[in-house]
């Protein structure tokens, strides 16, 4: 697709997400620039994955999707999926939280991070596997050449969640989008893989759309803020004035329980 | 925290562990060699008091788990032991610690696996009072714990998917305090919870604590959590234990390295500019 027609690198109008039963995301309306780090906080039922997987045309059949999405001013909403899985993991790219479940089990990790260059760079078979060790090692798996060799249930859930962020950056996308990459991690395993995310995404000039109900973990790694309740953004601004000042009662509430349960600045 | 009359008693411990060690054999990697053995516990010491609070705190594979596993009795230390009131406690057969079950019950981490999804909330909460022979009206106490714990008793008759997980977590924990448990433990019990609903568990289980005369125990991954809701800390490290004391203390001037490490790796959130009274 040749879409670098205007500067703007997505732009969401009056998104809105339902399954029959009420819009489950309502008119959600935000823009990204190149380079932007975006966060999306809400808890569960808030409507914030649902709003980046339809971004994506990720949101399941059952939904109706409308609105509009605009990659570059181009339309994404209503392509057909041949057309996004063109622009899926090359423009785009996405890391899921549970790595166990995006993985493909029986796939040597290697050839998984090779995939969407071969797909997308149509690289060979030998470029792309070089192309995947030399990955393995940006993402800091100790031995590269060996660790992609192995399969997914070899490595531990910091590792495998590193083979997430080396398949999605396999292309240089310019916008990377995650929703609650380091939940299901270790707290100091944690702190190291959103170190590598930071990293990588400054050294790649990429854009962030970082979806999580952690609002100590957003206001480490984003710029801008969206606070989503109910399907809606009830909020948004600058991450640290949001979040040391929030204006709307119900940001007010969310952040001052979770300062509730956080420790102390040191 | 209530100053009851035995407050002399307040310093002697209600469950004490001593050098436990739990070992778990593997599978044979020769035919002949000795089987390798994983040491999931090597030799921990934990002091819960009468009316003290105690968090256990430690990263996947640490050794929490098997810990709270052998302070309930369900498994069974290799090396070690553990005493309720100087009595020891460890399996045998099922009456034989049946005062024990009494005396400690546990929240889990998910109400949705661990309520019985056919049965009534009364029939939910009933069911410790049957199984220990709890002799008192059982009727009378399912009330009596629906509104301990903030819901009303005509929610007895309905069933736990009609509730919200922070309302689940409720039922969970009246029928944890249905039997008047001294100890209560609580394995993750927030950690599938929203953050808003989280801060009012917490609380639950505050106010509980101090107006039951129960001791707690709160394993979890999340220090924040700890740090509110105990007086000491366990900190837990490949089945060691790497710092102990007030929590105040270890967690925040901690000592060792490895608390120190954890410590740091938890994300923070920049202060307020606004003062907010409530917190």
């Amino acid at each position: 697709m040749t879409i670098d027609t205007e500067p703007t690198l997505l732009a969401v109008t009056d998104l809105v997400v339902d399954f029959g039963a009420g819009a489950v995301v309502d008119r959600v309306s935000f823009v990204m620039q190149p380079g932007d780090r975006v966060g999306i906080i809400g808890e569960s039922g808030s409507g914030k994955t649902l709003t980046a997987l339809s971004v994506v045309g990720l949101a399941p059949d059952s939904a109706s999707v409308t609105g509009s999405v605009r990659w570059h001013g181009q339309e994404l909403l209503g392509r057909s999926d041949r057309e996004l899985s063109r622009l899926r993991g090359e423009a785009i790219a996405m890391v899921f939280q549970n790595p166990m479940t995006s993985l493909n089990p029986v796939m040597r990790v290697g050839r998984q991070i090779a995939e969407p260059l071969r797909l997308h760079h149509g690289l060979s078979r030998s470029a792309a596997g070089a192309a995947a060790v030399e990955l393995c090692r940006r993402v800091g798996l100790p031995d590269p050449a060996h660790a992609a060799r192995a399969y997914p249930h070899q490595l531990s859930g910091g590792q495998r969640q590193r083979v997430g962020i080396a398949i999605a950056l396999a292309c240089r996308p310019a916008l990377l989008i995650t929703d609650e990459p380091t939940t299901a991690l270790d707290v100091t395993v944690q702190a190291e893989v959103l170190a590598l995310l930071h990293d990588l995404i400054e050294e790649r000039d990429a854009a962030l759309l970082f979806i999580t109900h952690d609002v100590a973990l957003v206001s480490g790694i984003t710029d801008h803020l969206l606070v989503m309740r109910k399907g809606t953004i009830v909020e948004e601004g600058p991450t640290a004035q949001l979040v040391a000042a929030p204006q709307h009662p119900y940001t007010a509430q969310l952040i001052a329980a979770a300062r509730a349960t956080a420790l102390e600045d040191a | 925290m209530i100053e009851a009359a035995e407050a002399t008693n307040h310093d002697a411990p209600l469950l004490r562990a001593e050098g436990i060690r739990r070992d778990f054999p593997l599978p044979r990697t020769t035919l002949f060699g000795p089987r390798p053995v994983r040491r999931a516990l090597r030799g921990v010491d934990l002091t819960l008091k009468v009316g003290g609070s105690v968090g256990i705190v430690g990263e996947s594979g640490s050794g929490k788990s098997t810990l709270v596993r052998i302070l309930l009795g369900l498994d069974r230390a290799t090396a070690g032991t553990v005493t309720f009131r100087g009595r020891p406690i460890a399996p045998g057969r099922r009456r034989d610690l049946q005062w024990f079950r009494r005396e400690a019950q546990i929240v889990l981490q998910d109400p949705l696996s661990s309520l019985d999804p056919r049965l009534r909330v009364a029939s939910i909460i009933a069911e410790p009072l049957r199984c220990l022979a709890v002799d008192e009206d059982h009727d009378a106490r399912i009330d009596e714990v629906l509104t301990a714990v903030g819901l009303e008793p005509d929610m007895r008759d309905r069933y736990p998917h009609e509730f919200s997980g922070g309302q689940q977590q409720r039922i969970a924990i009246a029928r944890a305090i249905a039997p008047r448990p001294a100890v209560l433990v609580g394995d993750e019990p927030v950690s599938s919870l929203d953050v808003s609903v989280r801060a009012q568990i917490l609380d639950l289980l505050g106010r509980l604590a101090a107006e039951h005369d129960l001791s707690l125990i709160l394993v979890s991954h999340d220090l924040g959590v700890v740090r509110y809701l105990c007086e000491d800390v366990l900190v837990l490290h490949d089945g060691a234990v790497a710092e102990s004391g007030r929590a105040e203390d270890v967690l925040g001037r901690p000592q060792a390295e490895y608390t120190r490490q954890l410590v740091a790796a938890v994300p923070r959130l920049p202060r307020p500019t606004v003062a907010s009274s409530e917190y």
